[in-house]
């Protein structure tokens, strides 16, 4: 009897879970038809902000694994001194609001920022250009990347990096063909979380690069320009980038499937 | 089971207090970024409990056409409350201040006139066109000839969503002018300076306010207009920059 119970709170909280986070999502598709979600995409501003969405979010996703991947392995696979110090730093930004990272995004690389001058000197503009938007999606979504990175590549067996290296492998090949793929699950649903918080990312880009259509006007702010104008066309722009953001989710998911059992016959 | 009961009461009394249920004093305001300072002052002066969200005025009556039901809506124009009470979901707006659109610039920029504006690598923020602070912007510039105009057009570098994202931008030195109400200039507290429209191009910048329909507390709402027009509020809006309403 008190089993039947448990069971059942069990399923009644899964229940909660489910109607919680569907229901709003659900709403937003039985408000819009098909045709206002197509009519959305016939704007030109539209159109803009979702390229360059896919533009930005994709460029600070290869900044974050380019750099991130090998960081990631060096924090799982060497004990050092000051470790979970930089592992908690490095983490920190997850736990930031993106009102908190715009500001201090400003406070760094902006014109009067620590780095202002410097950055000025070098030519570089940040601020209201695109660049700062690769900037700020890249801050508040690499932590995702590294956390889920690091965690897949501790969970390698450490004697398969030795048999490698036994087999005359070097350190990077090592690292190359044999930890990577056996990180691949891990590495990809890092890189699912990364891509859609930074496709979702609206205050930081807001603070730090403004918004001005096709250079920095991505996806979630102009969703936002338009919620007090025309709340339908907000809805099916809302919907485009929740199908969007699901189909990056699942085609990220099939290809990390793809890795493990590609990189369990290499 | 008894957990779940306890999470159930917390959760409702949660519900209740943003409610405001327990309170019935208390006046739940959606306010104009611009109104900031000046109801910041009026409530603290007055010592009203106020409960008082900030934004553009086009978001908070977005808000307000989706169902959320603040006690008082004050708007940066006469239009939006117009609209509002047009629909039935807000009373008959009172003007309740006036305010002046100004061109600002950081204190120490060389920048003194709209002409400046039109200069090539001169950077500008103003108002997203929906929200007043853009549509008085483009009233104005609409009114120059039409090459000062696309000059100045084609030195935006961002539209910002309400007042305080331009001012922000103008502070932190990310753009070099912006058009904000001669207000933001006061609260910027010396680090903006304003530069006067001329006279021809300034636009009627009037504030309305109304009590919004189906309130919880509507005397509460009638008192906190009433106060803006005269007594603590009136004086608040004074020291902030705002000139009384006409007539």
């Amino acid at each position: 009897m008190r089993r039947a119970a448990f069971g059942a709170a069990l399923f009644l909280a899964l229940f909660l879970v489910l109607a919680f986070l569907t229901l709003p999502i659900v709403a937003i598709f039985v408000h819009t038809s098909p045709g206002d979600l197509i009519s959305s995409l016939g704007e030109e501003d539209a159109r803009d902000a979702l390229w360059l969405s896919l533009q930005t979010s994709l460029a600070a996703l290869t900044v974050i694994v380019i750099v991130g991947t090998p960081a990631a392995y060096l924090l799982a696979t060497r004990e050092f001194r000051a470790r979970s110090v930089v592992v908690t730093l490095i983490e920190l930004p997850l736990v930031l609001p993106p009102a908190v990272a715009g500001i201090a995004l400003l406070a760094s690389f902006g014109p009067k920022g620590l780095f202002g001058g410097a950055l000025d000197d070098a030519g570089i503009e940040l601020v209201l250009q695109t660049a700062g938007v690769i900037v700020a999606l890249t801050f508040v979504a690499a932590p995702f990347y590294l956390r889920q990175a690091q965690e897949a590549f501790a969970a390698v067996d450490r004697n398969l990096l030795d048999a490698a290296r036994t087999l005359g492998a070097s350190e990077a090949r090592a690292f190359i063909r044999v930890a990577v793929p056996c990180a691949g699950q891990g590495i990809t649903s890092g890189l699912a979380l990364a891509w859609g918080r930074a496709l979702g990312e609206f205050g930081a880009t807001l603070m730090f690069a403004g918004s001005f259509s096709g250079i920095t006007q991505t996806v979630p702010l102009a969703i936002f320009a338009r919620f007090s104008s025309d709340f339908t066309s907000a809805l099916a722009l809302s919907g485009v980038l929740v199908l969007v953001s699901a189909a990056l989710l699942l085609s990220v998911k099939i290809l990390g499937r793809s890795m493990v059992l590609g990189g369990g016959a290499a | 089971m008894a957990s779940l009961a306890v999470i159930a009461t917390c959760l409702e009394g949660l519900v209740g207090c943003g409610g405001g249920g327990e309170s019935s004093d208390q006046v739940v305001v959606s306010a104009a970024a611009s109104l900031d300072t000046a109801f910041r002052d009026y409530v603290d002066a007055a010592g009203i409990d106020a409960k008082i969200s900030f934004a553009g005025s086009d978001e908070l009556a977005a808000q307000i056409r989706q169902g959320v039901r603040p006690d008082v809506y004050a708007a940066a124009n006469t239009t939006l409350p117009d609209q509002l009470h047009k629909e039935g979901l807000v009373g008959n707006p009172t003007v309740i201040a006036t305010n002046a659109l100004v061109l600002a610039v950081p204190n120490d920029s060389q920048i003194d006139s709209l002409d400046d504006l039109t200069e090539p690598g001169t950077t500008i923020a103003m108002g997203d066109p929906a929200v007043p602070v853009g549509s008085y912007t483009r009233d104005v510039l609409g009114k120059l000839a039409a090459e000062q105009r696309g000059a100045i057009f084609s030195n935006v570098r961002s539209e910002e969503p309400d007042v305080s994202g331009i001012a922000g931008k103008l502070t932190q030195g990310a753009v070099d002018a912006g058009f904000v109400y001669v207000t933001d200039v006061t609260a910027s507290g010396g680090e903006l300076k304003a530069i006067q429209l001329p006279a021809d191009l300034q636009p009627d910048v009037s504030y309305g306010a109304a009590v919004v329909s189906g309130a919880k507390n509507p005397e509460g709402a009638r008192a906190f207009i009433d106060g803006l027009l005269r007594g603590d509020g009136a004086r608040a809006l004074r020291n902030s920059g705002f000139k009384p309403p006409p007539g």
